[in-house]
């Protein structure tokens, strides 16, 4: 076996589903002419492919100093994977959210969100290396008005688009930055971190849940009080997910 | 001592056991010393020659972070007089050292006693020349310049210009000039960073200059591509004058494609016509001018393409190896698992692998080729692919720029082999 530092538990169990499925994972790719084969086990394989970037972009996300190169191939791989797992979907680029909220694969929109939610607070502590000054206060301001970028990444528009003399937001700025995305994710719930890894953003999004949303939310928190679980180091096997916090 | 998994706690750890073992060597082994130094290719084994602390942990804290003091790389200046200097860097800043040697103390001084007090002028009646002793070899490095706060990403290259006066450093993102000698500004060359770090994919792996041309470098990327730039063109040289990358193989194509074809170490031919780049698998060497390919590419290690998810899963797909030439460009060398390296004779064609081991390394001992089976029937002496050792890599090498003599570093152990001496 492949020699390992210190491992979890849990990855030493997932490691071996994965020597058996190594080869599924890579030959599947080759074989994409065969669709028969391609169906039923390497969408297994992907999933869990999927999940251990996810994991893999958590845990870089939660270092002081992230390595930049490692995070970009993480994230880019990430997207790779997420293409093959929803080829006919036309998926607009990680951390862009998918275009329709009631999609098929609910995991996948949640993880998503998870995803796109880990690289603003990434991107955003990245802003904070680069010393840019950053106003989330203008942006609570804006929210409650009902703008759609109320519970968005605040810093990722905000870096550019401050005024330097005031501090505050440039309006037009803001429409040209939200303008070809669709906006009614914001208005969800998906944005609200629930994991430590996640920087909070603005409160106002918060009172906005609706209960077509509430089955997102959940699995999405599901799935990162799982991750964090797994993270802190706890068993999380034996406990069963429960339906978020 | 519970040594953990990261491989930079490891060398930290072994560094400070180094340094213990080797304090008040001087001291104790002077004769023995002065031997080697003399006659080191007589015995086959090597000495510490110095040691010093380059860089110590420092605190950020604006950003409330702690700076590593692990070295990333060194460089060497070209020598010019009896002093050498380097340039070592950590994530952060860039230090320019001073290694000098002193054997001769001057003794017999007039204004000052053997202890060193002033003596009153008044009181001396004679004059006498002060004569030079031999003494114990003193090795002292003292730092000459600090070039700091040019760099908010993590320092990955550093090179020196064939000028002999300005240098270049690589962060993840930008590439800084700098002249040897001003310490308080830096010109910034190459920004690869994007207006929205959203559209981030790409960053700056390694950076190099020409060895003969001052103005051109060239700086390889996490894609796999490599661009040379010229420094005449424009002050900021975000648009290159050739981009180097080989089309992917599709038949070979696979999640990992990317994270393996990222570039780890990019080096020129001592003659300046060739580079050579290093990427997860394989080294290739590119004639600089054509772009569209590599004129030849070996395989280090191909019977880990199978285990490529495993690799990623527990993250030795991210290791950064490095390569070296020999001094007539004639062969190439690079490290890999299991502290096995890896050398290519480029006009035999031959290749072969070699371990950097303590029970296969007694002096004046030939190093015995190793063989990897990638798999199925495992033939005498062959090691399978499931049994290396992926704590063991062999991410450092240097091949002595005129003479067959290399350096292995081994985690934490330095190997120096040479050709035999008879």
């Amino acid at each position: 076996m492949l020699s390992k530092g210190l491992k979890r538990k849990r990855e030493e169990e997932e490691e071996k589903e994965e020597e058996k499925e190594a080869l599924a994972v890579d030959t599947w790719w080759l074989d994409s002419d065969h669709p028969a084969v391609a169906q039923a086990p390497p969408a297994v394989a992907s999933s869990s492919l999927f999940d251990l970037s996810v994991l893999k972009l958590h845990h870089s996300l939660r270092q002081s100093e992230p390595d930049l190169r490692h995070l970009v191939l993480v994230v880019n791989t990430l997207r790779r994977i997420q293409a093959s797992m929803v080829p006919t979907a036309a998926l607009p680029p990680v951390p862009s959210l998918p275009a329709a909220p009631g999609m098929a694969d609910n995991l996948l929109a949640s993880s998503d969100a998870a995803l796109s939610a880990s690289m603003a607070s990434l991107l955003e502590d990245l802003s904070h290396i680069e010393g840019l000054s950053q106003a989330p206060q203008p942006l609570a301001e804006e929210g409650p008005q009902g703008r759609p970028i109320g519970g968005a990444p605040p810093s990722l528009g905000s870096l550019d688009l401050l005024d330097p003399a005031t501090g505050c937001l440039l309006d037009d700025g803001l429409e040209g930055l939200f303008e070809d995305i669709d906006t009614s994710m914001y208005d969800s719930e998906l944005w609200a971190p629930a994991s430590e890894g996640l920087k909070p953003g603005p409160e106002d999004g918060s009172g906005k849940e609706d209960t077509p949303e509430l089955k997102e939310t959940e699995l999405k928190d599901t799935e990162l009080d799982y991750l964090m679980d797994v993270l802190v180091g706890t068993q999380a096997l034996e406990r069963p997910p429960g339906p978020g916090r | 001592m519970a040594l953990n998994y990261h491989y930079h706690k490891v060398m930290e750890e072994t560094a400070d056991t180094f340094i213990e073992i080797f304090k008040g060597l001087q001291e104790r082994f002077p004769n023995e010393i002065q031997t080697n130094k003399s006659h080191p290719h007589s015995r086959g084994e090597y000495n510490v020659y110095s040691t010093f602390q380059s860089h110590e942990p420092e605190f950020d804290y604006l950003k409330s972070l702690e700076i590593e003091e692990k070295i990333n790389k060194i460089r060497w200046l070209p020598q010019q007089n009896a002093a050498h200097f380097l340039l070592s860097t950590n994530d952060k800043t860039i230090k320019l050292w001073k290694i000098s040697e002193r054997d001769k103390r001057a003794e017999g001084y007039n204004l000052k006693d053997e202890d060193g007090r002033l003596r009153d002028p008044f009181r001396i009646t004679a004059l006498r020349v002060p004569i030079l002793k031999p003494m114990d070899l003193m090795v002292e490095a003292s730092p000459r310049r600090i070039f700091a706060n040019a760099h908010t990403y993590h320092i990955n290259s550093i090179s020196v210009n064939s000028d002999h006066e300005t240098y270049l450093s690589a962060d993840d993102l930008r590439i800084n000039l700098w002249h040897l000698e001003i310490t308080d500004r830096s010109f910034n060359i190459v920004d690869i960073k994007p207006a929205n770090m959203e559209e981030l994919t790409e960053v700056i792996t390694a950076a190099e200059f020409h060895p003969h041309q001052c103005n051109v470098f060239v700086y390889s990327s996490s894609k796999g591509t490599i661009r040379l730039c010229d420094m005449r063109s424009s002050a900021l040289c975000d648009r290159h004058s050739k981009f180097f990358e080989e089309p992917e193989d599709p038949s070979s194509r696979s999640f990992f494609s990317e994270i393996i074809s990222s570039i780890s170490d990019v080096k020129f031919s001592h003659s300046g016509r060739y580079m050579m780049t290093r990427d997860y698998l394989s080294v290739k060497v590119w004639d600089l001018n054509m772009e569209s390919r590599p004129v030849e590419t070996h395989q280090v290690h191909e019977y880990l393409r199978s285990k490529l998810c495993s690799l990623y899963e527990n993250d030795c797909i991210f290791d950064k190896f490095e390569c070296c030439w020999n001094g007539p460009d004639s062969a190439i060398m690079t490290g890999s698992y299991n502290n096995f390296f890896r050398m290519f004779d480029r006009n035999t064609r031959r290749d072969v692998t070699l371990e950097a081991s303590r029970e296969n390394s007694k002096p004046r001992a030939s190093l015995k080729p190793r063989r990897v089976c990638p798999g199925g029937k495992r033939k005498k002496d062959e090691i399978s692919v499931d049994s290396l050792d992926f704590n063991k890599k062999i991410l450092h090498t240097a091949w002595h720029p005129s003479d067959n003599i290399i350096a292995v570093a081994a985690t934490n152990n330095l190997y120096i082999f040479q050709d035999k001496v008879n």
